[in-house]
């Protein structure tokens, strides 16, 4: 037992229905009790969709706590594929109903001789994984599922494309940035030559995962979710596979020289051109991306030496540690990450890049490293963002767990070119509303306003009695001054001299007609 | 023409495959509303992801709330749960020190049969602050039904009034006759027995109801939940009491059966119709007319004219999360509007009788067939019958 109240990565039935509604035609079913599905709601209201959510509950109430779950849940996976026809169901249990631990996998097992759609099991365990392992685990049960069954029924297309193309695999709902990122992708990989086979889950359709290994690799931008499913499909197909986040300019040129020896070795086997991307490369950094040329100028060179934190999952705060030091001159004291199932490849990344690594899913134990160092500007999730409002620190958002401003409507990757300039301007951005924020404190900004305010309203000479006083004060201050002035209006108005509660109510329900 | 209404209101029952909230939902704004509580939610990650996104931002303030969140050794019965909610419960004193600290059940705490109220007496008395135990899990509940099992937890420390009513009576008899400058305070309100309302609204709402009670001469003796812990009304042989939200069934029977209390049936004060409802209901009790309740209410309908054209005839359909569909469609219906059905989670026919009645008599009164009542609705179902 332990206490908390904030968690970065959520629990794992989380992951696995982020998978299961990324899919196109796919179902989840929840095995839990009422409330548990609330990640209908979450997703319809961040991602802005305009359908309802493909993931319900087959509820667990009293009646299943004293004699199981019986024909319920079979009877529900059953209904959904008469009302839905999905492709696929995908059966979940929650961390409640894992403790009843009900055979799940029986009920499975018989809806699916009945049912026309395919029913898997999603098999995480959920007090052992966090929602970004039981991503990566059911995505690869899924791919692995229609493989392995293609492969059984001896039907699948051995050959290759026959020009270069990849699968991207990946990008999901409720990523942080992910549409964006994938656009940015597909941009990038037209711009050389290549095709995308598919993007899975985000869109994609189970139908088509057997032709997956009919790309020549497989492209995996964000290493926390699609990692199984690349080593998966290394082993059984060997299908080569880039796990380089494309993110900052010299990332983005290890990702596409590591794309280019690809397509050269399986291009010589087949007699086609080599390709040579250096010509592309040199192109984007130096003209297409902003983000080179602005680091080199003298508004950037403002922020040489400053010291910062970084803290996210390890894709982004890596990279993102990377491009400060590398690209931008500037020091980062100390970079972690909450995804202590991967610490390893974490800390081998930024060996060097950084003065301390803390590894850690403890908030305040963040809170704390930061308050410690004092950095200029935090470069974190949402919760880094708070203790930096808390300290007084700005702070960029670079990372997930995230609120519903950072599910922007325009046009932000972060991985690509047009990545290095969102990320740049975060960057620079941030240290400079630090610094706007300093020049209006020492020429005192604002001062000038609430002179002018305050002298409107002393000048009548209205009393406020005591209650009147406390109930103004409880409202919140962004309200307060305008209730008070309203109510110092209608008061005026009715020749009222002393304000009272209910003059206050009686001004409000005026304010109405 | 004519419309045949339905006199009968007719309660149906479907699967309950319908969406709503987790009880534990009752957190975000209890805390909130009681000043010196802590809440500590016994329960999963799956409940503690659940209030981080409900809370939102406003986690980041250090809300007095927090999980315990059970770990593997705790549901397989390794670690001793005492010692666990000890420690916490000792930390929690230590960084907030609130008056209270309020334990609520999860599911999994259900099913694992944790012994929650056999525990809490035994910390109480070891750290020195009091603990209640509301079980709001979804099992049992659902949503608004959460703050109703904090509120019967509530109830039971509630103190016991003072004095009995005979005895309450000559005393402010003998106040009228020697202290005249309280005479004036006294000569507000009429004179009646103790009269406490419960369910939890922002605190200038709470004081608005206050005003209208008063404006009637009647003294609202005190709140349940109220702004703090240490300030909880008596309550007892003699005390009336009036529920203000649809939902708090549980509350109304222990208010009635454990404390002996007498409950007002009336409709809730939702909407200028349900208020005056409300308030005429209880006047009669404490023998006081009611006055000017009909300009009143006149006043408000005038000050909504824009919204009512807007609604006019247009049609609603709930489809029931929240346990205050029956309130919110009368509200409609007397608004103008056309509710197909109402949908609800759970509807407690002798609570809500009044709520119930007033909607039949809002039906006849706007001449509109009274909409069928759907108990644990089937969201798929729903939507088809939406559809044609």
């Amino acid at each position: 037992m332990k206490l908390a109240y904030w968690m970065y990565a959520g629990p794992a039935h989380i992951g696995t229905l982020r998978v299961a509604s990324s899919f196109k035609n796919v179902h989840a079913i929840m095995h839990a009790p009422l409330g548990d599905d609330y990640f209908n709601v979450m997703r319809s209201m961040l991602e802005r969709e305009r359908d309802f959510t493909a993931a319900t509950a087959s509820i667990v109430d009293r009646h299943v706590l004293a004699r199981g779950s019986q024909e319920r849940v079979v009877d529900n996976i059953l209904r959904k594929d008469k009302e839905e026809h999905p492709d696929l169901i995908i059966l979940t249990p929650t961390c409640t109903s894992s403790i009843l631990q009900e055979d799940l996998q029986n009920f499975v097992n018989r809806a699916s001789i009945i049912s026309d759609s395919d029913v898997i099991f999603a098999d995480v365990d959920h007090y052992q994984v966090n929602e970004i392992q039981a991503a990566d685990r059911t995505l690869e049960q899924v791919v692995r599922y229609y493989l392995d069954r293609c492969h059984r029924q001896e039907k699948w297309d051995q050959f290759l494309t026959n020009v270069p193309s990849v699968n991207i695999i990946g990008i999901f709902t409720l990523g942080f940035h992910n549409q964006h990122d994938c656009r940015e992708l597909r941009r990038l990989l037209r711009d050389l030559d290549i095709e995308i086979n598919q993007i899975i889950p985000e869109g994609g359709s189970v139908e088509d995962l057997q032709n997956l290994p009919k790309a020549w690799f497989n492209l995996i931008p964000y290493r926390e979710v699609g990692l199984m499913t690349a080593v998966y499909l290394n082993k059984e197909y060997g299908m080569p596979y880039i796990s380089i986040a494309p993110m900052g300019a010299v990332d983005m040129a290890e990702w596409i020289r590591q794309i280019q020896k690809n397509v050269n070795t399986l291009t010589l086997s087949s007699s086609n051109k080599r390709v040579d991307y250096e010509p592309y490369i040199d192109g984007q950094t130096r003209f297409v991306s902003q983000a080179a040329w602005f680091s080199r100028s003298i508004d950037c060179q403002n922020l040489t030496g400053k010291e910062t934190v970084v803290f996210g999952d390890t894709t982004h705060a890596a990279s993102i540690t990377k491009i400060l030091v590398r690209e931008m001159g500037i020091r980062v004291s100390c970079a972690g990450t909450y995804c202590k199932h991967d610490a390893e490849w974490f800390k081998e990344q930024i060996q060097g890049f950084c003065d301390e690594i803390l590894i850690t899913d403890d908030h305040a134990e963040v809170g704390d490293m930061i308050a410690h160092t004092e950095p200029s500007a935090i470069f974190g999730t949402q919760m880094e963002r708070h203790i930096g409002k808390r300290l007084d620190i700005p702070c960029g958002v670079i990372s997930a767990p995230v609120h519903i401003q950072n599910f922007p409507l325009g046009y932000r990757p972060f991985l690509g070119y047009e990545g290095t300039n969102q990320i740049a301007d975060l960057i620079y951005n941030s240290f400079a509303l630090g610094m706007e924020d300093h020049l209006l404190e020492i020429f005192g900004g604002h001062d000038t306003k609430e002179i002018i305010s305050k002298s409107i309203s002393t000048d009548i000479g209205l009393i406020w009695n005591p209650e009147s006083r406390l109930e103004l004060s409880k409202i919140p201050r962004f309200a307060r001054e305008k209730v008070e002035r309203n109510t110092e209006k209608f008061a005026r108005q009715k020749g009222i001299e002393t304000i009272t509660v209910e003059v206050m109510y009686a001004a409000k329900e005026a304010l109405n007609t | 023409m004519s419309v045949k209404i339905d006199e009968t209101l007719i309660v149906e029952c479907e699967t309950g495959n319908y969406h709503t909230f987790c009880p534990i939902s009752c957190v975000s704004w209890l805390y909130q509303k009681i000043e010196d509580s802590f809440f500590l939610v016994v329960g999963t990650k799956t409940c503690g992801y659940f209030l981080q996104n409900a809370l939102g931002v406003m986690i980041f303030a250090e809300p007095r709330y927090a999980m315990a969140e059970l770990e593997e050794g705790d549901i397989s019965a390794q670690l001793n749960d005492y010692e666990g909610l000890k420690k916490l419960c000792i930390r929690i004193r230590k960084d907030r020190d609130p008056s209270v600290i309020i334990w609520i059940g999860t599911c999994t705490t259900e099913i694992i049969k944790m012994d929650l109220e056999g525990m809490a007496p035994k910390l109480e008395w070891e750290i020195g602050i009091p603990i209640l135990v509301a079980r709001a899990n979804g099992l049992d509940y659902a949503f608004t039904q959460g703050e109703d099992t904090v509120l019967a937890a509530m109830a039971h420390r509630c103190p016991e009034p003072e004095f009995s009513v005979r005895e309450r009576k000559e005393t402010i008899q003998h106040f009228l006759t020697f202290h005249s400058r309280k005479k004036e305070e006294l000569v507000e309100y009429a004179n009646h027995p103790s009269l406490v309302l419960f369910g939890s609204l922002p605190s200038n709402v709470a004081s608005q109801l206050n005003l209208e009670l008063k404006r009637q001469s009647i003294k609202v003796s005190g709140w349940l939940p109220a702004q703090k812990y240490t300030d909880l009304p008596s309550l007892g042989d003699g005390v009336y009491v009036c529920g203000v939200h649809p939902f708090l069934s549980r509350t109304a029977t222990t208010l009635i059966r454990r404390e002996k209390c007498q409950l007002i049936a009336a409709p809730f004060p939702i909407g200028p119709d349900g208020t005056r409802a409300w308030i005429e209901k209880i006047c009669p009790v404490f023998g006081v007319e009611p006055q000017g309740l009909e300009e009143r209410e006149e006043r408000i309908w005038e000050s909504l004219k824009d919204y009512l054209d807007l609604v006019d005839g247009k049609s609603v359909f709930f489809m029931g999360d929240n346990l205050l569909e029956v309130s919110l469609a009368r509200f409609l219906i007397r608004c103008g509007m056309i509710v197909h059905e109402i949908g609800i989670p759970y509807m407690d026919k002798r609570y809500q009788t009044a709520e119930l009645s007033l909607l039949q008599d809002t039906c006849i009164k706007m001449c509109v067939p009274i909409p069928r009542i759907v108990e644990k609705p089937d969201n798929s179902n729903q939507i088809r019958r939406i559809r044609e």
